[in-house]
């Protein structure tokens, strides 16, 4: 695997740093006009999502990380594993409960994930930003509120729970930001 | 390139900020009576100092082989041989290149002012210096606090670097909390650095002008050594806003000394695998020929714009930053 030195740091640039992959958030050069450089950074842990701070004298290289991030669809859980496939080559992949993490409660069959992979293995797994969901549970709202003021729980099909306005209704189907985890709109069947 | 990159990375009116506060700096000294001049962008002798690496170009004369050129990394030497030739004193405003360095506060070509007071004694320049910022600023009252370099570690860290060791300095960075300390081999002064930049130099210079003085011995560059039961460097710097602002020195005038420090530095460049050339011949031998005692200092212009205009990086008080250039 090829190195960089400090010199090539910037944000997004993936290293191996005791045995981990990480990624570099922030760099900093820093340097007496008389003495010794050094390049601070903040590095986060692509395993654990911890954010950490490092410091290397400026000169020194550090191990790229075999870690790059590309789309899969998400076909279906065995109970245990996730398992992915390559819409282009079809070659399939599992991903474990700690690569899927919280992204769990938003993405079903058929969906289209981005997949960071490290050395061919996931490492995490993203939803699309937005995706759209069946309310399975919610309280009927009051008759006749279209205001939307205040809202209600409501469990989608996978399980999440998000806000939703008064007048949606169980079997609706409903677009979510998986970012901010919040209700954008009712949406049309499919 | 992006589309918008033909436009400068300063705002208008920072440039014009610029060319007020060069304005200033110029009259300051033509009032003070010292004299404004030029020397060499381009030289034979690259620096010496492991710190810096110098920008190498070359020249060719008509039909001749093209031989080496380094870009300044102070004009220092230069200026000292113009002492030596009786200039009395003197300043430049000029762009040195350091290779090497990029960051928020470094770039690699920036604007120097130097400048020399012969018969004067670092303490009194430190004064000037002091004069000199408060002008350019616009801030007549701006106070002053000095402390020397050992102090500089006591009353941030209370840390008493006397008689302390590259690994009881190691021990101590661990102790601050520096991250990815344990995995760094570093000299003592390299642990010093370390200390300084992490934990000390953001909190320098707060709504006034801090001086540090009287340095180590082994970061005296070209400063006289003041022999005393612990010998110090007659060296200082200035910090403003948390930024190195200005170095200065008690100009080391003694030739042989001087000859020495170069092969130490050329041999300390050697076991780190840097480039060395020979050390600047002309300017040995104008300390021979007998340079004036002087107190000399180099002071950031782009780090004075910074404060002067409230901002927070090098690249928006530039014209154009390299990536542009």
């Amino acid at each position: 695997m090829a190195n960089y030195s400090t010199n090539e740091f910037r944000g997004g640039l993936k290293v191996m740093l005791d045995g981990d992959p990480y990624v570099i958030v922030e760099n900093e050069f820093v340097k007496p006009g008389k003495g010794q450089a050094f390049n601070r950074v903040k590095v986060r842990n692509l395993k654990t999502g911890r954010v950490v701070e490092k410091t290397f004298k400026s000169g020194e290289s550090v191990e790229a990380a075999d870690v790059h991030d590309t789309q899969m669809q998400y076909l279906y859980n065995d109970g245990e594993l996730w398992h992915f496939m390559d819409p282009e080559s079809f070659e399939q992949l599992t991903a474990d409960a700690n690569a899927v993490g919280e992204t769990v409660k938003w993405i079903k069959e058929q969906d289209v994930c981005g997949v960071t992979l490290w050395n061919g293995v996931p490492l995490s797994i993203e939803a699309p930003n937005f995706v759209v969901l069946e309310i399975t549970e919610t309280d009927p709202g009051l008759k006749g509120d279209t205001s939307g003021g205040g809202g209600k729980p409501a469990t989608l099909e996978t399980g999440a729970v998000v806000r939703v306005p008064l007048f949606v209704q169980t079997g609706e189907l409903i677009k979510v930001d998986t970012r901010t985890g919040e209700y954008v709109s009712r949406a049309k069947d499919g | 390139m992006t589309e918008a990159s033909w436009r400068p990375a300063a705002e208008l009116g920072t440039l014009r900020a610029r060319a007020d506060l060069l304005a200033r700096v110029r009259g300051f000294f033509a009032r003070a009576g010292v004299m404004e001049v030029e020397t060499p962008v381009a030289s034979r002798a690259a620096a010496t100092d492991p710190a810096l690496e110098s920008l190498r170009t070359a020249w060719a004369g008509p039909g001749a082989a093209p031989q080496p050129l380094y870009l300044q990394t102070s004009p220092e030497l230069a200026m000292k041989r113009l002492l030596a030739a009786g200039s009395g004193p003197i300043f430049q405003v000029c762009k040195v290149f350091r290779d090497g360095e990029r960051g928020r506060l470094h770039h690699p070509e920036f604007t120097l002012l130097e400048w020399y007071r012969p018969g004067w004694d670092y303490r009194r320049l430190m004064e000037e210096v002091a004069e000199l910022v408060r002008t350019a600023l616009e801030r007549p009252r701006l106070p002053v606090e000095t402390l020397s370099y050992q102090e500089l570690f006591q009353t941030p860290l209370g840390l008493d670097i006397t008689g302390l060791d590259a690994e009881d300095l190691c021990r101590a960075a661990l102790r601050q909390g520096i991250a990815g300390a344990e995995d760094l081999e570093l000299s003592r002064d390299g642990w010093l650095d370390l200390l300084l930049t992490h934990r000390i130099e953001s909190g320098l210079g707060r709504g006034c002008l801090t001086f540090v003085c009287d340095y180590p011995p082994s970061q005296a560059a070209l400063a006289r050594v003041r022999d005393e039961p612990e010998p110090v460097a007659e060296r200082f710097e200035l910090y403003l806003e948390g930024m190195e602002l200005a170095n200065g020195f008690q100009e080391l005038t003694d030739a042989a000394e001087q000859r020495r420090r170069f092969s130490a530095d050329l041999g300390r460049r050697a076991a780190v695998g840097m480039s060395g050339s020979p050390p600047d011949e002309a300017f040995l031998a104008a300390l021979e020929a007998g340079m004036p005692e002087s107190a000399g200092v180099a002071l950031g212009i782009d780090r004075l714009l910074m404060v002067a205009t409230g901002r927070r990086h090098i690249d928006e008080v530039l014209a154009f930053p390299v990536e542009r250039a």
